[in-house]
């Protein structure tokens, strides 16, 4: 284990915040100070105080606890999403990349096609046919952030293919596959590392969009996009319901940006 | 006496990407015998790379016409369908490249790639098999301390000590052919000596027919019996190692040992 001051700052101010963020959503998980759901006639737009540490909505509900709750909700969204995407984008980049050919022609240029939809119309053209929710969304998201992985493991793979040490494994009778996954994958992971963290980023700012059109997690429950949208009618009434959503997808963007910075620079 | 490992029969490889086809190899026959290391010398782009791609079935045929009959042990592999192909390869041919920085896989360990093999052809062997296989592989490359270079990642080894690596994870199914594609091109004089030493005693232990592939002539004298020259694709002439330095036939090879530096002429400076 390297020495903690010998890593770039970046990547340590971006693993702190993350580390920070990770440790509310993991607190959300079992414990809130209030029920994120549970009204409260007496405590409606309540200002951030000593009870409510962030105030309260419109409904009166504490907003600390829905916060807490909502990075919930949108961290594993937002995960979901880049799991679909890397794990479809990492087979599909691995073998047009790996094979070349009539396959690379045909996955690359449906690729293409999912790459010049926009991700908000697609979410909508999948909300319109399975309806709304999360799950839907998540399939969305995940199917619109396909291509980029896609892009990015073939151009790696086209790197990998012809190395000396890929012939020699041919050589040696080592099937295709085992090439591809045994041999070549593990060379694109720090490629892949950076661009997993870039693309979780994107993902959590587009689950927040979709929360904040209302297709994407429903009321009652909370999640930052949907605060947000709750929040912009009482903007200048409580800024306070507006600001700390915000805010904590502000902090964790920046987390992740700031981690994938360090890690592509050490 | 004759004992025959492999056969080329008028080998052509052109290559079709661009508008005009280009020939690379045209018209090469060759016979290699069981035991016997043969030089394949000529300058850069007179194909010989790509001759030893052709028998190793390395070459990617989408692009590039190939004709001729490449007969390993009798048995036809230049046509020869993947999973032929994948029960000889490896098991009995075994290739070193030129470039130790980009033949190792630099995020396996050592170890992980010399047992490789083993995996492939030997898969009744138990894991502690595999490890004693490897280390005396390893052992017989002469590398001190096989045990702890098992371990290590290529970027911390020499580019020597690479080279002797690739040599183990080539040899340790015993092929009866290997290839050594410019293997010490790379490396510096002492180094190219000792990897020419160690090619010949794997040669003489286990019986090992070595294809060497070189530009250094001096160094083809040392290892090999019989040489090939080869100029534009094409076999310029064939012949015991001593014959051709001493009495080079063609003009080609003339100016070719001519081209070796020496120590006299070097003097004169």
């Amino acid at each position: 284990m390297k020495k903690w001051k010998a890593y770039p700052v970046n990547f340590r101010i971006g693993a702190v915040i993350t580390g920070i963020m990770l440790l509310l959503i993991v607190i959300g998980f079992f414990y809130t100070p209030y029920n994120p759901t549970a009204m409260d006639n007496s405590a409606k737009l309540a200002a951030p105080g000593l009870r409510h540490i962030m105030g309260c909505d419109n409904f009166g509900r504490d907003i600390f606890s829905r916060v807490l709750k909502g990075m919930g909700n949108t961290f594993l969204i937002a995960l979901a999403t880049v799991v679909i995407g890397v794990v479809c984008g990492t087979v599909v980049g691995a073998f047009t990349g790996y094979y070349g050919g009539w396959l690379d022609e045909v996955l690359m240029r449906v690729n293409d096609v999912v790459f010049a939809f926009p991700s908000i119309l697609l979410a909508l053209v999948f909300v319109s046919i399975f309806g709304t929710g999360k799950y839907n969304v998540v399939l969305a998201l995940g199917i619109a952030f396909i291509p980029s992985f896609a892009r990015i493991v073939r151009g790696e793979f086209i790197k990998y293919r012809d190395m000396d040490y890929v012939k020699s494994a041919r050589l040696a009778g080592v099937s295709n596959l085992r090439i591809i996954f045994v041999h070549i994958l593990p060379n694109t992971l720090t490629v892949m590392l950076s661009s997993v963290m870039i693309g979780f980023n994107n993902a959590v700012l587009a689950e927040a969009g979709m929360s904040y059109l209302g297709i994407g997690v429903q009321p009652p429950d909370a999640s930052l996009g949907s605060m947000l949208s709750e929040a912009q009618t009482y903007l200048f009434s409580a800024p306070n319901y507006a600001v700390f959503p915000g805010l904590m997808i502000i902090l964790m963007v920046l987390g992740f940006s700031l981690l994938a910075d360090g890690i592509k620079e050490r | 006496m004759e004992d025959l490992l492999l056969e080329i029969k008028d080998l052509n490889i052109e290559f079709h990407d661009h508008d005009a086809p280009e020939r690379v190899v045209s018209g090469l026959s060759m016979r290699l015998n069981r035991g016997e290391i043969l030089g394949i010398v000529g300058e850069s782009g007179s194909g010989k790379s790509m001759t030893a791609m052709a028998i190793a079935g390395l070459l990617r045929r989408h692009d590039m016409k190939i004709s001729g009959e490449i007969y390993f042990e009798g048995t036809e592999i230049l046509h020869a369908g993947r999973s032929e192909l994948r029960r000889l390869q490896g098991d009995d041919i075994g290739i070193i490249f030129q470039e130790p920085m980009t033949s190792l896989n630099p995020v396996k360990k050592i170890g992980w790639q010399v047992e490789e093999s083993l995996r492939i052809h030997r898969p009744q062997l138990s894991r502690e098999q595999r490890y004693a296989l490897a280390i005396e592989c390893l052992k017989s490359v002469e590398l001190d301390e096989p045990e702890v270079i098992y371990k290590k990642y290529p970027h911390e080894l020499s580019g020597g000590m690479r080279q002797r690596v690739m040599t183990a994870s080539a040899m340790i199914c015993d092929p009866r052919l290997l290839i050594a594609d410019e293997p010490t091109t790379a490396l510096d004089v002492t180094i190219q000596l000792q990897i020419v030493k160690l090619l010949q005693k794997l040669n003489r232990e286990k019986n090992t027919s070595i294809l060497f592939i070189s530009h250094d002539l001096s160094l083809v004298r040392k290892l090999c019996g019989r040489i090939l020259v080869m100029h534009d694709g094409r076999v310029v002439e064939e012949g015991d190692s001593h014959e051709i330095f001493t009495h080079p036939r063609q003009a080609y090879t003339k100016e070719l040992i001519g081209a070796i530096p020496r120590m006299e002429k070097l003097q004169q400076f």
